[in-house]
């Protein structure tokens, strides 16, 4: 989890509405090489939406991103190059469900990056294995549980060998047992020098990945900060107490077990 | 009692009628796919003023009876300068019928594939056509398969009104028997000729829909 001065993203002043109603009110941030930023927030804070606009599935209203120093929000943006930079996996895994677990993989990279099947192929199946789905390679979505997906989703996008992913609340789907089965892999891949930007609300996880956590709030970036001084001690009262939420959970629970 | 001798001499006749119907009915069933999944994805996709012209055809195309359309492209378009030969005209005629039916049931098809299913290709930097494609056109197919069998054993069936445009199709032959009597024969031998047509088709879009919904449905 080491971060170079390298800037990958660099976001300025983002501003996006959904007709009347304005979800993120100037955002600023910077994502270094190897950095990994988690995004915390009530629902509604505009945190899904900004990773949207990251990856080009949300028009923006003003502000300016950049990737590697090129502003991609532009109009003329050939967002099918930049989004082989910027991979991202949603909460409800989307593989495709007429092809296999292989298939589902390998489409981006022969299709889009025209690569050889054969190449593409060994990859994605040390990527499955890393992740323990080689002997799923053959098997359609729909027989796979929802953390075997995910991670298969993961590997798609990880396949296409992008500088940055993108992790919209990947585990918020998923019943309990099978939220570790993720996160593992995506701790791994942490330690591995991934870049990488999380939307979640597992706060434990948040303090053991991140380099730097933001917090969100009604479009806003209310605090950013290294992941024990922001949970330990967070400087805003609206931090506070939306950590506090969780924490009143957690007492909740020792006092029934008693 | 049947008159079998007379049957055995009429079957020569009613295998050259079901090679015209089979003839009409692949065409039709091949251009109104076409043209249902041109109007479905104008639709789809929304483009202006297309789409508009395109729902009017649909409804024009869907509420008035084929024969009456036939009529239109058999009397009517000499009329207007434009001479349509039987067969022509009788694959035209079922290609607009057809068409409409095969749009409505490819909407089924692309309306039930998510917009985040769409999404997710765009994330891996899959272009529009690459989507559309790679990642709805199997899904939508798939979707719309029973409604597309229905409709092409349909259009097989609508052939019988061609022989009102004097095409010596099955009915045609069948309703010339008639005049010299042996109307129960030759009803028999007319239903027989339908089913040794349709069922085949039948069975292998069955298979096929099977084949689909292992591999697509229920995710």
């Amino acid at each position: 989890m080491k971060e170079s001065d390298q800037t990958i993203i660099k976001i300025h002043d983002l501003h996006k509405r959904f007709d009347q109603t304005e979800v993120l009110k100037g955002i600023d941030l910077d994502v270094h090489q190897g950095e990994v930023i988690v995004i915390i927030g009530p629902s509604g804070c505009g945190k899904s939406t900004l990773l949207r606009c990251l990856n080009g599935l949300e028009p923006i209203n003003s502000g300016t991103i950049e990737l590697n120093g090129q502003i991609i929000t532009d109009p003329g943006t050939d967002w099918s190059q930049v989004r082989q930079k910027i991979g991202m996996v949603f909460q409800n895994y989307e593989l495709f469900p007429h092809l296999n677990v292989l298939d589902n993989i390998l489409l981006g990279p022969t299709k889009v990056q025209g690569r050889q099947r054969s190449e593409a192929k060994a990859e994605a199946e040390s990527w499955l294995d890393r992740v323990e789905l080689l002997n799923k390679a053959d098997s359609y979505p729909r027989q796979l549980s929802g953390g075997q997906k995910q991670r298969v989703a993961i590997v798609r996008a990880l396949c296409m060998s992008p500088e940055v992913m993108l992790f919209d609340e990947v585990t918020a789907s998923l019943d309990p047992e099978m939220v570790r089965e993720v996160l593992d892999v995506m701790l791994s891949l942490a330690k591995g020098g991934l870049t990488m930007l999380i939307v979640t609300h597992e706060m434990a996880f948040a303090r053991a990945v991140a380099d730097q956590v933001i917090f969100m709030d009604r479009g806003l970036v209310v605090e950013a900060n290294e992941p024990e001084a922001f949970f330990s001690n967070p400087e805003t009262e609206r931090a506070r107490r939306f950590l506090n939420i969780f924490q009143f959970e957690g007492v909740h629970k020792v006092q029934e077990s008693l | 009692m049947l008159d079998f001798g007379f049957m055995a001499r009429c079957v020569p006749l009613f295998v050259k009628a079901a090679e015209l119907t089979v003839k009409l009915a692949f065409w039709g069933i091949v251009m109104s796919t076409v043209l249902g999944l041109i109007c479905a994805l104008i639709r789809y996709w929304k483009i202006p003023v297309l789409q508009r012209l395109i729902g009017v055809y649909i409804e024009l195309a869907r509420n008035t009876p084929l024969m009456i359309q036939l009529f239109f492209l058999y009397y009517g378009l000499p009329r207007l300068g434009l001479l349509l030969e039987g067969t022509t005209c009788a694959i035209a005629g079922l290609t607009f019928l057809g068409g409409a039916y095969m749009a409505e049931a490819f909407r089924g098809g692309l309306n039930a594939v998510g917009r985040s299913q769409i999404e997710v290709g765009m994330s891996i930097g899959l272009k529009p056509s690459q989507i559309l494609r790679h990642v709805v056109l199997p899904q939508a197919l798939a979707v719309s398969l029973p409604v597309l069998t229905a409709t092409a054993i349909f259009l097989i069936k609508e052939t019988s009104v061609f022989s009102i445009v004097a095409l010596p199709d099955l009915m045609y032959v069948a309703k010339d028997l008639l005049k010299e009597g042996h109307s129960t024969e030759s009803n028999i031998l007319l239903v027989l000729s339908y089913l040794v047509i349709i069922l085949p088709v039948s069975l292998i879009f069955g298979w096929l829909e099977r084949r689909v919904r292992f591999a697509g449905f229920g995710y």
